[in-house]
This record gives C-alpha cells, sequence and structure tokens, in this order.
C-alpha cells in the first residue's frame, strides 16, 4: 500500500528519518553485529590475543550442564508464569463481562498492576513472603510447611513465578476482557435459548472464540517471562539459592559481570536473539491469520 | 436476553472482590509496613493495621535516604526516573514520527530497505544486547548521564509503525487541499498532521512513560555514580545488605513511591492508557 499524494524533495527525508537510523544504527545494530562476531572468536586468558573457532563457543554452551539446566528451567518458568496468570486472568475477565454494576471500577482496580516495575514486584513479595518476618510465611508455617526460600530451591522458584504471575495478571485482564466483549451477544443468546447452561456455553461457544485472544496473550506472556522477569529475579533471589532461579537473560547479566569469557556470553546473546526472533515471528504469523480471517 | 440468577451474579462480584484483593494486598502491605517501626517488623512482629510512623518515614525516605551506605535521597532518584522516562518517551515519539512522516509522504532510494532497518529492531530487546551496548556507550563516554540512560532506549520500531499506520488512513485530500493553499512539507506537517496524530501522541506517551519510568537492567548497568541512580536501581540497593541492616519502613515507602507516577497515568488517562497498550501490541 502506498500514498498516491506525495512530497517532491530529494534530501529532506533522509533527513528526516536520519535521527532514527543513527540511534537504530549505533545502539541496536552495532552492539548485534559485535555480538554476532564475537560469538565466534575465542579470547586467551590475558585478553592479548584472539582467534576465530566458527561454533566452539556455542557447542561449549549446549555442552555445559548449567546452561542446559538454564534452558529448561526458562521454559519451565515462563510456561507456568503464562498458564497461572492466564487462568486466573480469564476467570476474573469473564466475571467482570457480565452486566454487573460497578464493572468500570472493577476493571479500574484490576489493572494498575501493569504500571508496577518488576523491581517493585520483587521487593513487595519478597517482604510478604520473607522466612523470618514476612507476614504470609507466618501462616505458612502455622500450616505446617517449612517455608524458606532463601534455602528452598523449589520455593524460590515458587515464589520468582507467584509474583511475575501477578504483575501480568492486569495484561492479561484487559486483552481478554476486550476478546469477551467483541463477541457477538447473539451468539451467546442462541446457545442459551438451544439451552445450554453458563458453563456449557462458556466451554463450547465463548472459549473456541476466544482462542486467538489465548494464543495472542500465550506469546506475550512467554516473551514476558523470558525478559522481563530480570527485575523480580534480581531483587528476590539474584538466581539462587544455587542456581535454581537464573534464567537465560540472568545468566547472560551474571556471566557479564563476572567478566569472563567474552565469546561464550556474546554465544548466549545471540542465542537469545534467535529465540526472540521465533517468538515474534510466530507472533507475526498469527497476526496475518487474523487479518485474513 | 440471556438470564443471569442471582446467586450467578453474586458469585461474580464475589470472585471479581476477591481477585481485587489478591491483586491489592501486596501493595496493602507495604502502605502498612511503611508506617511502622522496623524494629517490629524485623522481629517479624509486623501488625496488619498501619502504625504511627508515616510522617517520619516518608520525611526520611524523601529527603535523606536510608542509613546505610548508599544514602540518597529517593526525591533524588525519583528526579532521575522522571528525567529518563520524558526522554524517552518524547524522543521515541518525536523521531518515530518524522521517520514515519518521511516514509509515507515522500518516494526515495532505498525507503524500504530503511523502513525494514527500522522494524526488524522490534526483534532485539536491549536484554539480549545489554554488554556490547553497554561498551559503545562506555566509549561515547555516556556513563553515568542521561543521555546514556535513554538514547539505547530511543529507537522504537513500535511507534513509527503506529504513525505509519495512522498515517496511511488519513485522506489524502488533506494534503492536496493544504498543497493548493500553498503549504510546503513543513506547514502539512506541522498545521495539518501533528493536531490528526494527538490522541496517538497522547496514548503513546503514556505507555512510553510507564515503560520509561519502570526501565531497571539498563540503567542498573551504566549508572554508577549515586546521584545518577534511578528509583528503581535505588530500591534495588536499599535490600542488598544483610538483611538485619534492611529498613524495611524505607524500602516499603521507596516501593510506593515508584509505583505511585506509573499507577496514577494508568489510572487516570486510563482511556489512553488501553487505547495505547492495544495499539501498541499491533
Amino acid at each position: 500500500m502506498q500514498k498516491q499524494a506525495i512530497f517532491q524533495s530529494k534530501l529532506l527525508p533522509y533527513a528526516l528519518v536520519a535521527p532514527q537510523l543513527a540511534i537504530v544504527l549505533i545502539f541496536f545494530y552495532w552492539p548485534a553485529a559485535q555480538a554476532v562476531i564475537q560469538s565466534f572468536l575465542l579470547q586467551d586468558a590475558f585478553g592479548l590475543s584472539t582467534s576465530f573457532v566458527w561454533f566452539e563457543n556455542y557447542l561449549e554452551l549446549f555442552k555445559e550442564p548449567a546452561y542446559f539446566a538454564a534452558i529448561i528451567r526458562t521454559f519451565a518458568f515462563s510456561f507456568a508464569i503464562a498458564v497461572s496468570s492466564l487462568s486466573f486472568a480469564l476467570l476474573l475477565a469473564v466475571m467482570a463481562d457480565k452486566p454487573l454494576r460497578g464493572s468500570t471500577l472493577y476493571r479500574t482496580l484490576l489493572i494498575w498492576p501493569y504500571a508496577v516495575a518488576p523491581p517493585v514486584v520483587g521487593v513487595l513479595w519478597v517482604f510478604m513472603l520473607h522466612p523470618s518476618l514476612g507476614v504470609l510465611s507466618r501462616y505458612l508455617r502455622a500450616m505446617g510447611v517449612d517455608w524458606n526460600p532463601l534455602l528452598d530451591g523449589d520455593q524460590a522458584a515458587a515464589l520468582i513465578i507467584l509474583a511475575a504471575a501477578w504483575k501480568q495478571i492486569s495484561y492479561n485482564f484487559l486483552f481478554f476482557l476486550a476478546g469477551l466483549q467483541s463477541i457477538p451477544k447473539s451468539v451467546i443468546e442462541a446457545a442459551a435459548i438451544d439451552g445450554a447452561r453458563p458453563m456449557r456455553r462458556f466451554w463450547t461457544v465463548i472459549f473456541p472464540l476466544l482462542s486467538p485472544t489465548i494464543f495472542f496473550l500465550l506469546v506475550i506472556n512467554i516473551v514476558y517471562a523470558f525478559f522481563d522477569t530480570f527485575g523480580i529475579i534480581d531483587t528476590m533471589t539474584r538466581g539462587g539459592p544455587g542456581k535454581a532461579t537464573e534464567t537465560l537473560v540472568y545468566k547472560v547479566y551474571t556471566d557479564g559481570l563476572l567478566g569472563g569469557n567474552l565469546g561464550s556470553s556474546a554465544a548466549q546473546s545471540v542465542i537469545l536473539m534467535v529465540i526472540v526472533v521465533v517468538l515474534t515471528g510466530i507472533q507475526f504469523r498469527f497476526v496475518e491469520r487474523k487479518v485474513t480471517y | 436476553m440471556v438470564e443471569e440468577e442471582g446467586f450467578q451474579r453474586y458469585l461474580a462480584h464475589a470472585i471479581l472482590w476477591i481477585g481485587i484483593a489478591i491483586v491489592a494486598f501486596p501493595v496493602y502491605l507495604a502502605i502498612v509496613a511503611s508506617t511502622q517501626d522496623n524494629a517490629v517488623i524485623a522481629n517479624g512482629q509486623m501488625s496488619l493495621l498501619p502504625g504511627g510512623h508515616f510522617l517520619e518515614t516518608y520525611y526520611q525516605t524523601l529527603f535523606v535516604g536510608t542509613s546505610g551506605s548508599t544514602r540518597e535521597p529517593v526525591l533524588n532518584m525519583m528526579l532521575n526516573s522522571l528525567v529518563m522516562a520524558l526522554l524517552i518517551a518524547v524522543g521515541k515519539i518525536a523521531i518515530s514520527i518524522i521517520s514515519a512522516y518521511a516514509i509515507v509522504y515522500f518516494r526515495f532510494p532505498f525507503r524500504m530497505a530503511i523502513f525494514w532497518i527500522i522494524f526488524i529492531t522490534l526483534m532485539l530487546p536491549v536484554e539480549v544486547r545489554i554488554y556490547p551496548t553497554y561498551k559503545i556507550v562506555a566509549d561515547l563516554h555516556l556513563l553515568d548521564s542521561y543521555a546514556g540512560l535513554s538514547l539505547p532506549l530511543i529507537a522504537s520500531a513500535t511507534a513509527t509503525l503506529l504513525f505509519r499506520q495512522f498515517f496511511m488512513t488519513v485522506p489524502d485530500e488533506l494534503l492536496e487541499a493544504s498543497r493548493i493553499d500553498g503549504a510546503g512539507p513543513f506547514r502539512f506537517f506541522w498545521d495539518t498532521l501533528l493536531p490528526l496524530s494527538r490522541t496517538n501522541m497522547a496514548a503513546l506517551f503514556v505507555i512510553l512513560f510507564i515503560l520509561g519510568w519502570n526501565q531497571y537492567l539498563w540503567p542498573l548497568l551504566i549508572t554508577t555514580r549515586d546521584d545518577m541512580q534511578t528509583i528503581q536501581v535505588g530500591i534495588r540497593k536499599m535490600i542488598t545488605t544483610t538483611d538485619a541492616l534492611t529498613e524495611w519502613p524505607v524500602v516499603m515507602a521507596t516501593a510506593l513511591l515508584a509505583m505511585l507516577p506509573p499507577v496514577f497515568v494508568v489510572v487516570v488517562m486510563q482511556k489512553l492508557f488501553v487505547r495505547g497498550l492495544v495499539e501498541t501490541e499491533k
């Protein structure tokens, strides 16, 4: 698609795109290219000489059990965060979609966590479930749970997943509500006339019609769990105890901080880029499909 | 009409209120904690009702900071966050709207190539290129500066795409009409296109301000001086010291102050926020 009415000018358009192009080239392409190049190089221990090693950095990474574990962990976290946040948000959205008194108030009271920054989410949750002073920990202990996320890796992971899912509820809720409101009332009425009870109506009519929204949100939530959980992890557990909450992004960060192997950390960055490209690709394919519906 | 029996309706209200309570509880706890005495909290004896230390905690938080080594008033951190968020939001909108203008309203060699160069950056979040970007910013001597904080986050394919899409829907007659009036590309942009884009810009601004204010990883890497800290970075530094020394009321007050501006924006400008959110997600 192109505009028919346009301006004629040789230099002006270049001047107009120049600022964005400059920033994109300096801060996106240059560093991305550096990461790709570096991932094929191996530096000696003193940083004096580098040699081209093809895919050795990548092979080394995949041979490293810790990296493999981080991949599995990241996907497991993403899945757990997406499923728990999506199902809770869907329940709330279905309720808020009913013709209730005060439904705008409900919406306002449910969407604000979107604006809370990940590190703040981490601080709030770490305080609430702190082993020695957390208010909820008291009840957990009273119920006989030996609660100590500072020592127990599984509990730390659960804590991260809960906090991350909590933040994402508002976002999912908004999109589910919009999706539900775009379902024609006549379809639901038709099902009601056919004698379908509310539960049956939900599973046989509403849920299938909502599946594009669900799929879209699933991808968004996975991307969120991959990248935006950094702040939550960093304030809550710092990847620990041990490496129980170290995700791929967190590993890139800590490996880089230690400043050890440049080639390996570049290779990790490149793998992350590939994952983002794949996820974005899936999302676009989906958007296209939605357009042709 | 679909029947909604009384019971169903009460159930919906109940579920929604339970949901709201779950969502709000961590924040309620923070409010309560920020008004209590640190010694009581550290003992694990925290009450679930507000205490009497509201004024002193918030005074200390805003103007003094924690008693530890990174003593930095939170008001100063908030100022840094504000400057960064505004630079990112305004900068993104400014550079995106003019490049979208060029791509839609001009024909020039490499037009589509440039469009794709911008478009692909959509797939490169800061997180995947942090260290190389860090090195470039360091080489440019931009560490510990507002430019360093905002420039790498300014380029936005989403905003460019959004404006491009919007410009495509602007009728051609408008351009022809203003051309008959003798308007050049600048006049047309300023007098016609910009006023038409106002709602889009406002919706985008709301989202970008929130995203900018909430940036964490990038400021964490490139700020080393305490007086350049943003509030998100500052709050993490407050809990680095060993647990016994963490001043929880101050930490909780800082958490609340950190969420106040973006939450305010979401609640007060809800329409623009929802619109911006839906549009930036394509």
